[in-house]
């Protein structure tokens, strides 16, 4: 049994007919779905408001990622944070609930920080409203924030506003190998905080290369190139195009049939990378200059990096893969407080636990 | 309260920081929005995270409603105390624990001043990147609590868009640990959450910022126009260039005026209204983007177009703008400011309106705003002597707001709700919508003992008085923006 609601009513009606629901996007990333009658948000499609001199839309949660991505481009602007698994099919909806950004966090933040409003109905299956349609909103609390990474246990959202940015006219991406990983973090900080303004910066551990991508007018791109390229003689390449980055955002480096997800610091990825050296199978590529390391593997490696990462008192989010089970790895949240505001949220438990 | 719950109190901290004598007391009556007063029955001043926790925990066992209390900005009236309760003041939490260039991050207590993040980030080729008006004073605490803006916000974000992690006491006493020193996390964000609760959650106690490269290269314009409407117009041009200036802000006559006789700031004779727009970013970048803003302005209407050719005059140019405020306040014996948000294509017409209001009610309007977000400062000038003064100007800012949320904005961009606008609350989100925060609230404080009658509708009103000026501000040592 599921449910297809086509409008944001009608979810609201799905939540109190039955005891426990759970939202559907795209499908993308099968292991965040949990337990209970699926609420297929594909009908709820579509974007609501685009005023592209606003730097705002509004679409409703089941829209494709991909189809406001073309809409923005038509009037030059895009998603800064790249959203991920946009070929795959990602909607909206799904993107805010797992809080995934992509490499172009970097610059100017991630998901969290481009959500400006959203609808949702919550576990007494009302319609609530939280944020704004403005790019600039300070009343009430900030409970599209909230939204961001939680997995659909506190509601199901039915629209979501977002601030945009106009696209860099040109970009350039520039490849710097750098095989001694001390060696690369130290780059790796000096890009970061140089006066270059990277739009987006990664490093793939295992063969040693740290990707940048800069953005602006391309007589700029052409001189910053030239300069980060005299910085390391011999060892930056311009690539030919931005394709990494589409391999990044669907998390085509990997060979692993599982993804995971997690937040560590560019002063933690030395250790990290030691940490993950006995784990043969377990592949990393660390995106938005070090503040996310993203991890491919097995369902047979589950548990093993799964004691690693908690023995680096770091954890981590499965995103990808079949299997079942926790998708948590590593250290697990705690505090009273989430518990709380779960009960404030969704008094009758009709959404995921966990 | 009485005597012996004072006795309690007092033993939680050593004497000379719990103060109770009215001489004392007076100092925290009131914040930046001066018109309304409230004297609390103690003022305590904690000096580590521990003892903050301390009082909070009795706050809560013993029913006593408690204010947290920075710099006391708060031009929503977000630090206002509650009569009878407890003003927690953390200005001696002040140190800032760590700067860290690797992971670019600044680690800072709730007392530490805005602007000195980012003068310890300095060194590192980093800064922080909010800056509220009054940043040479405001501290983090109260930033965080009411999720202030800046002139940079288009591009930046505002005050919880910088803030990744957190330690805080909720109210219930609890001591928690949210986010963490990536700029990424897992799991529900509530980081985000607690940034702009004003102070409805509990305590902050310690925040982990994230530190941004400094801009290498500005480039500043200064353009004068004949109306409001023609520097509204060059606004959307620029926007709909595909730019993206760290910040586009507008003056209207009035505000020119009085930041002419009060700085000298030299902009364009007899402008009606004057727009800044700054570029930022590497030499290269700016040099090619400027030849493009230039002629974008060149075919606006503007009759004059200075540059800052240095870091001097890009300061003279700021310097108006940022004295503006008080220096409209030296035309008038009282002004309250709104901030209220519009959609930017709305700009004029929102001015339009208000000009009109202004006209109508014969309250002078000063404006000065963050054009580039639709983030209006309508500055209404009254005098509180006047039997009625500010009841009619407080009535004219409510027909603002109302005019905001009417055009599809928001009730207030970067103040807060505070307790000037609570009742305004209503007017952008449903009864439902409401009941849903106050349940949220009620799961980080059962007991509504954290800064009790702020941002909802409903509680009873604080006493009105007539301070004039912020005295910081009559000094020029902060601005409200």
């Amino acid at each position: 049994m599921s449910e297809r609601p086509v409008s944001a009513e009608d979810v609201a009606a799905a939540v109190r007919g039955h005891s426990q629901v759970c939202a559907v996007g795209g499908g993308t990333k099968r292991p965040l779905v949990g337990a209970g009658v699926p609420i297929e948000l594909s009908a709820l499609s579509g974007i609501t408001e685009y005023e592209a001199s606003e730097y705002t839309f509004t679409a409703m949660a089941g829209t494709p990622v991909g189809e406001v991505e073309d809409a923005l481009r038509a009037k030059g602007q895009y998603l800064p944070f790249d959203p991920l698994f946009v070929e795959a099919g990602a909607t909206l909806g799904g993107t805010v609930a797992s809080g995934l950004s992509g490499p172009g966090r970097f610059r100017y933040g991630g998901i969290r920080d481009f959500l400006i409003g959203v609808q949702f109905v919550d576990g007494r299956g009302q319609l609530v409203r939280s944020g704004g349609k403005v790019v600039k909103n300070a009343a009430g609390f900030d409970l599209p924030k909230f939204m961001v990474g939680s997995l659909g246990r506190f509601g199901i959202m039915t629209e979501l506003s977002f601030k945009v940015f106009p696209a860099p006219v040109g970009s350039v991406t520039l490849k710097v190998a750098c095989p001694d990983s001390a060696e690369a973090m130290e780059r790796l900080a000096e890009i970061s905080s140089s006066r270059w303004e990277a739009d987006a910066l990664d490093y793939q551990g295992g063969e040693g290369a740290l990707f940048l991508r800069l953005g602006g007018p391309r007589k700029a791109l052409d001189l910053l190139s030239q300069e980060i390229g005299n910085r390391w003689p011999g060892e930056v390449t311009r690539l030919e195009n931005g394709a990494i980055w589409t391999d990044v955002k669907e998390a085509r480096w990997g060979a692993g049939t599982h993804l995971a997800k997690v937040p560590v610091t560019p002063s933690r990825i030395v250790d990290l990378e030691e940490g993950l050296a006995s784990l043969e199978g377990v592949q990393s590529w660390y995106s938005s200059g070090g503040a996310v390391a993203w991890l491919s593997f097995d369902g047979s490696d589950r548990e093993a990096l799964d004691r690693r990462l908690t023995d680096c008192g770091l954890a981590g989010l499965t995103v990808r893969g079949e299997g079942g089970g926790s998708p948590w790895l590593g250290q697990r949240e705690s505090g009273k407080i989430l518990g709380a505001v779960k009960i404030a949220l969704d008094p009758e438990g009709k959404f995921p636990a966990t | 309260m009485n005597q012996s719950a004072l006795n309690e109190l007092s033993a939680l901290l050593p004497a000379e920081r719990v103060m109770t004598q009215d001489a004392h007391l007076a100092a925290y009556e009131s914040d930046g929005l001066t018109a309304f007063k409230a004297r609390p029955r103690a003022v305590v001043v904690p000096e580590t995270a521990e003892e903050v926790i301390e009082v909070v925990r009795w706050c809560h066992e013993r029913e006593v409603p408690f204010v947290a209390r920075g710099s006391g900005t708060s031009l929503s009236g977000g630090s206002l105390p509650v009569e009878d309760g407890i003003v927690i003041a953390l200005n001696r939490l002040n140190r800032i624990l760590e700067v860290d260039p690797i992971d670019r991050v600044a680690v800072v207590e709730p007392g530490v001043i805005n602007l000195d993040v980012s003068r310890a980030a300095e060194q590192y080729g980093l800064h922080f990147a909010p800056d509220p008006s009054s940043q040479s004073i405001c501290t983090i605490g109260g930033n965080v609590a009411f999720n202030s803006g800046g002139a940079h916000c288009l591009k930046y974000g505002m005050t919880s868009n910088h803030v990744i992690g957190l330690k805080a006491v909720l109210a219930t006493g609890e001591a928690v640990e949210f986010g963490g020193r990536s700029r990424e996390q897992i799991g529900p964000d509530l980081t985000g959450l607690f940034c702009g609760s004003e102070g409805l959650f509990g305590v902050g106690l310690e925040f982990t910022l994230r530190l941004l490269p400094r801009a290498q290269n500005f480039h500043t314009v200064l353009a004068g126009y004949g109306s409001l409407e023609e520097a509204g117009s060059a606004v959307s041009a620029v926007i709909e260039s595909g730019l993206l200036p760290g910040a586009l802000e507008i003056m209207d006559a009035l505000a020119i005026e009085a930041a002419e006789a009060a700085v000298a700031c030299g902009y364009p004779k007899g402008a009606e209204a004057v727009l800044i727009v700054e570029l930022e970013g590497p030499v290269e970048k700016v040099a090619a983007e400027r030849e493009q803003l230039d002629r974008i302005l060149k075919d606006t209407n503007s009759f004059e177009v200075r540059v800052a050719a240095n870091a001097e005059e890009r300061m003279t140019i700021w310097r108006g703008r940022k004295s503006a405020f008080s220096a409209v306040g030296r035309l008038s014996p009282d002004f309250i400011v709104q901030d209220g948000v519009v959609p930017r294509s709305r700009l004029g017409e929102a001015l339009r309106r208000i000009g009109e209001m202004s006209k109508e009610t014969g309250l002078r309007v000063a404006n000065v705003f963050h054009a580039g977000d639709g983030n209006l400062h309508p500055l209404i000038l009254y005098d509180g002597r006047v039997e009625g003064g500010l009841e009619r100007a407080e009535a004219l800012a409510g027909r603002i707001l109302e005019m905001c949320v009417e055009m599809g904005g928001s009730i207030t961009g970067e103040h807060g709700v505070g307790m000037e606008k609570r009742d305004f609350l209503p007017g952008m989100f449903s009864d439902y919508d409401i009941a849903v925060m106050k349940r949220v609230r009620a799961a980080f404080d059962p007991k509504e003992v954290a800064n009790p009658g702020k941002m909802f509708p409903g509680a009873e009103a604080p006493a009105l008085s007539q301070h004039g000026l912020h005295p910081l501000e009559k000094a020029g040592v902060i601005s409200r923006e």
